[in-house]
């Protein structure tokens, strides 16, 4: 019986193929764009508990400048090597302290030029940035005290200058500083705030000061902080210090900032997440008015094919054989259009996250729940038209002009 | 009438004292006033009478499609009046085939796929059913017509494949509800005669209401409705 509704539903979409387009775009549009937003929705978070993991344990920033609101900082004096030397000293629960200074130069080797930025550091920028060696070798404390001229590229840098050479044992020119690549890093990908992190070039500290900056200062700190330890307390000990480090007298307001990194990125993915929910909301509300365009078009159909109704009835269909036949076509264009749906999201999907470089994670789940729910708003939106079908009776629906 | 049909066996179907009202109150309407009527297997009936005189609601009875507000209508003995929708429907499905003045084909759709249609309500297999439909075109002569859809068909054409599928069934009962009043003189000359040709070759009883009278000629017996009753009701020779 359940045949031969599929086969009377079948024969009827068919006759109509333009109106059956028509009536899955609803869906198909839901569909897809439910698995779409979901599909990205999780690769960017996906993306972001990854960068989570990759800043490695507890990492802490310290920067300069007195936070004035969202993103905005007025300017300060800047940090010195003595600074981060005090607080590896006198702050408990600390792995390793980073002073970083950055400034923006022109890389050349042989004919090739790349504009970037400079980090200089010491060897513990490393471990504290979770920074891996790929080829090659990191520079030693010995190399960062006396500040040897070599440094430490990323993927980014290497590409652009070397292709597919290998930077290894060359020379390249910073400014009037011609320093040795000593080693390549591991490509670590975009950061959470979108930045290309492969796209570094590491010298010792002193190195940058003397040869590149001109000056002592120091930008950022980066501190790392043992597992397990009290983050809040690590974060006051720190601002103590530094205040004492900066003569701020107790009424004045820091004119630095500790910055926890693990904080933002949390926060960052709580975002995402919340952006992905919203997103797919809208997506599921397109999903229901995809459901009633069915309802619509199939109520409009029981009215448009009365007589036909009739003739079946007279013939001799059962009233529950007629519903059946109605309710599959609904079911058969609702999950029909989710089919089309799910792989016109996931081509899209996979389009877009090449666009937007986020990874294409695929959810089977997601997939799997919206095809279940077309087919469910065929059967909910399909069953009120049936019934009016089946329930119509013969000599009047014959009657029917 | 009993005594004309005296010697033949049990009546295929049978009206006892048939009355049908629609509406209620001021708006009451008495379509039928009491009618009695046998009719025996492998007769070919004529009903005839003017506008309002009660054939259509009569057809409608006769059909199953229908149940009358007082009376029995017994068929094969059966009260219908007493079934459920369903079983009425069960009952058009085996043992009903319906012809009509506006021919009632599904648009769209081949002459064999109409054709098919009470099958795959029988649950005819596929082979079966593509079989069966094939004979019942040829039997009205539109073997060359299998895939052409109503609107590729002259009006006699589509008559001819809506009497193959109300054949195709082999049903006890063809009830046909003018089916020459869309059509010319030749062209209901040919449904006529395959009409004749059913009740004589395949014994199927036909019952047929028709406004003409050179078309009721081709029947065996011809009933006259008048006011919602019978009005006359003679055998003739026929053809």
């Amino acid at each position: 019986m359940f045949a031969n509704a599929l086969l009377l539903a079948l024969r009827e979409l068919r006759r109509n193929v333009m109106r059956s387009i028509l009536t899955m775009l609803g869906i198909i549009i839901g569909v897809s764009a439910v698995i779409t937003l979901v599909t990205l929705g999780g690769g960017a978070t996906q993306q972001v508990t990854q960068q989570i993991a990759s800043l490695g344990s507890n990492l802490l920033m310290i920067s300069v400048g007195k936070r004035m609101g969202p993103g905005q900082m007025s300017g300060a004096a800047a940090f010195n090597l003595g600074d981060s030397e005090a607080l590896f000293r006198d702050v408990a629960d600390l792995v390793a302290v980073a002073p970083v200074a950055i400034g923006a130069t022109t890389a050349i080797y042989a004919n090739e030029n790349w504009s970037t930025n400079v980090t200089g550091s010491t060897e513990d920028f490393f471990p504290v940035s979770n920074q891996q060696i790929a080829e090659g070798r990191l520079f030693n404390a010995s190399e960062a005290r006396v500040g040897a001229a070599v440094c430490v590229i990323g993927q980014t840098v290497a590409t652009k200058l070397f292709r597919q050479q290998s930077p290894l044992n060359t020379r390249i020119r910073l400014q009037k500083l011609s320093c040795e690549v000593i080693g390549l890093l591991k490509s670590k990908g975009q950061s959470t705030m979108g930045s290309d992190q492969d796209d570094i070039i590491v010298v010792p500290l002193r190195t940058f000061q003397r040869r590149i900056a001109g000056n002592q200062d120091v930008n950022l700190i980066k501190v790392s902080v043992k597992e397990g330890a009290d983050t809040e307390r690590v974060k006051s000990d720190l601002e103590r210090v530094m205040r004492v480090r900066r003569h701020l007298a107790t009424n004045e307001e820091n004119n630095f900032n500790v910055l926890d990194m693990k904080e933002i990125a949390t926060m960052l993915s709580t975002t995402t997440q919340t952006m992905t929910g919203l997103l797919s909301a809208v997506g599921a509300v397109s999903l229901l008015v995809g459901g009633i365009g069915i309802m619509n078009i199939m109520l409009v159909a029981v009215t448009e094919r009365t007589r036909e109704i009739g003739i079946r009835l007279a013939i001799g269909a059962l009233e529950h054989e007629v519903l059946l036949q109605f309710l599959v076509e609904a079911v058969v264009l609702s999950s029909f259009g989710g089919i089309i749906g799910i792989v016109l999201a996931l081509s899209t999907a996979l389009a877009l996250s090449g666009l937007l470089q986020v990874p294409f994670v695929f959810q089977g789940g997601i997939v799997i729940i919206a095809f279940l729910f077309s087919a469910t708003v065929g059967v909910v939106f399909g069953y009120f038209p049936a019934r009016k079908a089946a329930r119509l009776d013969p000599i009047e629906a014959l009657r029917h002009e | 009438m009993s005594d004309i049909n005296g010697a033949l066996p049990t009546p295929l179907l049978e009206l006892r004292n048939v009355t049908k009202i629609y509406g209620a109150g001021d708006a009451q309407m008495q379509a039928l006033a009491g009618i009695n009527l046998s009719i025996y297997p492998g007769e070919f009936v004529a009903v005839m009478g003017p506008s309002g005189s009660g054939k259509s609601t009569c057809m409608n009875i006769l059909g199953c499609l229908d149940t009358p507000t007082t009376g029995h209508y017994l068929f094969q003995g059966i009260d219908v009046g007493s079934l459920s929708r369903n079983q009425r429907a069960l009952l058009r499905r085996n043992y009903l085939g319906f012809v009509f003045q506006g021919f009632n084909l599904l648009n769209r759709t081949s002459a064999l796929e109409n054709v098919e249609l009470p099958l795959i309500y029988r649950g005819t297999t596929t082979a079966v059913r593509h079989q069966l439909a094939r004979q019942a075109l040829q039997a009205v002569g539109l073997s060359d017509r299998e895939n052409h859809t109503p609107g590729e068909l002259s009006g006699g054409q589509q008559q001819r494949v809506a009497i193959a599928r109300a054949i195709v069934t082999g049903p006890s009962l063809l009830l046909a509800d003018e089916p020459t009043g869309n059509l010319d003189s030749a062209r209901s000359v040919e449904i006529m005669e395959l009409l004749t040709s059913f009740n004589r070759d395949k014994g199927i009883t036909v019952v047929m209401v028709t406004h003409e009278p050179e078309m009721a000629a081709y029947a065996k017996r011809i009933v006259h409705f008048k006011d919602g009753l019978i009005d006359t009701d003679h055998q003739q020779g026929g053809h």
